[in-house]
């Protein structure tokens, strides 16, 4: 289905920030499985793993959902050498494999302290441990916020700038405000205000799309905040164009 | 120097780890990049941020840094208090800015490091 074709657009239930027990912050219950059904209870349509700074539990989740009509989109949460929180959301597992090649090849060294920042569990799609990751995902990648937005538009991905309202890992908290070179694709409100008030809160910023999203860490607080798009399909090309207010396609709320 | 004596003299607010405040202070950083902190930081250090979220703490713990002074008169968050009282990681608050901070740390003798 083309750009401009002959679409039928639907109104679909997206939370895009979701972190699973790979997340050292996460809750040991964010297992695959956990996560589906969570969010078919929340009615959502589609999700995004987004774990902080991997995405090795991301095809787990997509094949837990297999056949129960919710779509994962697999994604990461990038943390830049500013310390900013990125979002990067991928057509397909590929993609977001190749982007943590990347991420992992400029991670910060060191191995990650369970007693300090939690554990980091591999999941597989039945819920079971793969085992640990040891790497320092809580840390900062050597990359810069407009490298890692550029890997991920390299990677055909699109890239999110996380809970700007928060100061903490955020662009407007780390840099001040939001250079215009950036190439963003939409910036993200975080689950404690409403995507109307976000917008009214950050109408100085103009050129990019808002979204709300949970940025969930346990189970309760997926689909909290979720966004619903007006798009043709569920895949993260449609999402682009709901983004960009394509053929008719855009964000409900 | 301890951390008892820096505080009286600067006349820093003790919002955690009263206890703890015959503590050594090796040293002093100022960043507000977790990231550069880890990497950086010396052990036994005291370090000077705006940075008020529990990451700190887990930061301050992982160096076994001497201390955290928040400038401006910065508040920490209520999980960052709960977490350094937890963790044994003493928080001070001052209302000066990091630059005057950390002069009149290295004028009573403390060095970077």
């Amino acid at each position: 289905m083309g750009e401009n074709g002959d679409i039928s657009l639907r109104v679909l239930l997206a939370d895009l920030h979701i972190h699973t027990c790979l997340s050292p912050c996460a809750t040991l219950d964010m297992t695959p499985c956990k996560i589906v059904k969570a969010a078919l209870k929340k009615r959502l349509d589609i999700i995004g793993i987004t774990d902080h700074n991997s995405a090795e539990n991301t095809a787990a989740v997509m094949a837990a959902a297999r056949g129960t009509g919710l779509t994962v989109i697999p994604g990461m949460e990038i943390t830049t050498s500013e310390e900013v929180h990125i979002i990067g959301l991928f057509e397909d597992i590929d993609g977001a494999l190749a982007m943590q090649t990347l991420v992992y090849d400029r991670l910060q060294p060191g191995e990650n302290d369970e007693d300090l920042f939690g554990m980091q569990v591999v999941a597989n799609e039945f819920d079971e441990v793969e085992g640990m990751n040891t790497r320092l995902l809580i840390g900062a990648t050597r990359m810069h916020i407009d490298q890692v937005i550029d890997g991920i538009h390299h990677m055909k991905g699109l890239a999110v700038a996380a809970h700007i309202d928060r100061e903490a890992f955020s662009v407007l908290g780390q840099l001040g405000f939001i250079p215009e070179y950036l190439n963003l694709d939409a910036l993200e409100i975080s689950r404690r205000m409403t995507l109307g008030q976000g917008r009214r809160l950050f109408s100085h910023i103009e050129g990019f799309p808002f979204i709300t999203s949970s940025d969930a860490h346990d189970l309760e607080d997926i689909g909290t905040r979720p966004t619903a798009f007006r798009m043709a399909g569920s895949e993260l090309p449609e999402l682009g164009y709901a983004l960009k207010g394509t053929g008719g396609r855009g964000i409900e709320y | 120097m301890t951390l008892r004596e820096i505080v009286e003299k600067l006349q820093l607010t003790v919002t955690t780890g009263a206890g703890l405040l015959d503590r050594e202070v090796k040293g002093g950083y100022v960043s507000d990049l977790m990231s550069d902190v880890m990497a950086n930081a010396g052990e036994g250090a005291l370090w000077v941020t705006l940075q008020i979220h529990q990451n700190i703490v887990a930061v301050a713990v992982m160096k076994s840094l001497a201390g955290i002074v928040l400038i401006n008169g910065r508040v920490p968050e209520p999980e960052t208090v709960q977490k350094a009282e937890a963790e044994g990681i003493p928080i001070l608050v001052t209302d000066m800015p990091a630059f005057e901070l950390a002069g009149r740390l290295f004028a009573l003798g403390v060095s970077g490091g």
